[in-house]
């Protein structure tokens, strides 16, 4: 068990040493959750005076929508790096290290949930200085939680993606997964005012609920009924995911 | 004459090897339809009551409105890719030995803008029958569908040699790459997404003065309304312009790239 717990330990800080050693390759990744936030703020402003909109303000209505884009952006980007590292040989090597292929796993996902804060803390920053609503403690520390959750979920996908295609260019398919788990939910606007095709999608889509339990410290107020489905989606989908990432490490170079 | 039909044979010639490279590598093309049609679908499924909102055009669907504005992300895309293509080309040394030939310098940079205006061609082609299979209509009719390709012609143009001049400074795909969130706050700084006078401040101030209102306006008003002077006018002339200033920072990069090799 402390083995196991240094080498992911290990995992982690090298992939938090990567954001200092080649800072030009996360800085796409911190400021466009951002860039979407304020575009889409200042874009679609009006879209909140429309009746049964939800929020006053659409800014703080999508900043929870930018924490989530940043943790999937996050969660694509350890699969796109797993994959560099496949095609450079370096995970061969990590390999022949006499860890459990699952401690190794958890490694690299973990890595996932502690970069997805990065993002989400320069988005919190820039939001705040605009004057979005301030949420409770007890709702930024959900948020968080659900941020690292879905970050860890989007990495077991993308792991299994780069495990399966071993080359960078299938990083497209892990973003496009990431980009529809987020935004085919209710991320412009409540559920009532959605198009019917996007409200079904929205409702079997389980980020929805994970994006409902960010949103609820945001727009209203912490509540019981918006948290339990959002930490019991991020579970399923970590497990999910997480097997299916395990199933593949199983195999690969089998 | 005889230079000017060789200049001509060479530029193809380039041209069609970077379609031919482009459609042997699907995964750089398929970006540039697949993103904006997701966006595409998130936005008209999640904002289409706005078409409500006083001071939003008569439109006949959210879907007419928002086509220009996923075009115009599709080419601006477009111009990121061939950025990347040139990068790969100088990375792969494919670029050096393009000097060295017999060639006229220029032809370098206008081969691969002459494949980058038959992808734009490609994408107005694809979005305009997304739009027509899900209900969209073009009210300029066959005029406006020419006018449609004529303003997306000319600025994926436009685009691809803003995205060239980035390459051939940078000399990397991956700095070409990186200014992907740029091309996010160009895109959400225009009116290509909503009317002008529905943007909040200081957007639509900005948007004012940014060329890709114009274009993506230019490109709009056919679908939405029909032809028209002031729109045309100003959709070709804005493009244009991105054209000749871009054209023209591409091909002093080229010559400082030169004086480097």
């Amino acid at each position: 068990m402390r083995a196991s717990l240094i080498v992911i330990r290990a995992l982690v800080r090298r992939a938090l040493n990567e954001i200092l050693r080649v800072p030009g390759a996360a800085i796409p990744g911190v400021l466009a959750p951002t860039i979407f936030m304020l575009g889409l703020s200042s874009v679609f402003g009006e879209a909140s005076s429309l009746p049964g909109f939800t929020a006053d303000d659409f800014r703080t209505f999508v900043v929870p929508v930018g924490l989530l884009q940043g943790a999937g952006f996050t969660g694509a980007a350890t699969g796109v790096n797993l994959a560099r590292d496949i095609e450079q040989g370096w995970f061969d090597r990590l390999l022949l290290c006499p860890a459990p292929r699952t401690t190794l796993l958890t490694g690299v996902v973990a890595s996932a949930a502690l970069r997805a804060l990065l993002p989400a803390t320069f988005l919190l920053i820039v939001a705040f200085s605009l004057g979005v609503h301030v949420p409770t403690f007890v709702g930024l520390l959900i948020a968080a939680a659900l941020v690292m959750g879905l970050a860890c979920a989007m990495a077991c996908f993308s792991v299994t993606i780069a495990l399966r295609f071993r080359t960078q260019q299938a990083a497209p398919l892990m973003q496009i997964a990431s980009f529809i788990g987020v935004l085919f939910t209710t991320s412009y606007a409540p559920k009532p005012l959605l198009t019917d095709w996007l409200r079904t999608v929205s409702d079997i889509n389980p980020v929805t609920h994970v994006l409902e339990g960010v949103r609820q410290g945001f727009v209203g107020g912490v509540a019981w009924e918006h948290t339990w489905p959002a930490f019991l989606s991020i579970a399923l989908m970590v497990l999910v995911l997480g097997a299916l990432a395990a199933r593949g490490l199983r195999r690969y170079g089998v | 004459m005889h230079e000017l039909a060789f200049s001509a044979r060479v530029v193809w010639a380039l041209a069609l090897r970077s379609l031919r490279g482009a459609l042997r590598r699907p995964q750089f093309l398929a970006p540039l339809v697949i993103f904006p049609s997701m966006f595409l679908a998130v936005n008209v499924g999640g904002l289409t009551r706005t078409t409500a909102l006083p001071g939003f055009p008569v439109v006949d669907g959210f879907l007419d409105f928002q086509l220009a504005g996923a075009l115009t992300q599709s080419l601006l895309l477009g111009g990121v890719a061939t950025g990347i293509a040139t990068a790969l080309e100088i990375e792969g040394g494919f670029f050096d030995r393009l000097v060295a030939s017999p060639i006229p310098r220029t032809t370098i940079v206008l081969g691969r803008l002459l494949a980058t205006g038959v992808t734009a061609a490609g994408q107005v082609t694809y979005f305009l029958l997304v739009g027509f299979l899900f209900g969209a209509s073009v009210k300029g009719g066959v005029p406006g569908v020419l006018v449609v390709y004529l303003i997306g012609i000319v600025a994926g143009v436009g685009f691809g040699a803003i995205g060239q001049a980035i390459a051939l400074r940078a000399k990397s795909a991956s700095s070409v790459q990186g200014i992907f969130p740029l091309v996010l706050v160009v895109l959400f700084a225009s009116s290509a997404f909503f009317p002008r006078n529905l943007l909040s401040s200081p957007v639509d101030t900005v948007a004012k003065y940014n060329p890709l209102s114009y274009v993506a306006d230019g490109m709009r008003h056919p679908i939405i309304d029909g032809v028209g002077a002031t729109s045309l006018l100003e959709g070709v002339g804005s493009a244009l312009l991105v054209v000749l200033v871009a054209g023209a920072i591409a091909l002093l990069a080229l010559r400082g790239r030169l004086r480097e090799a």
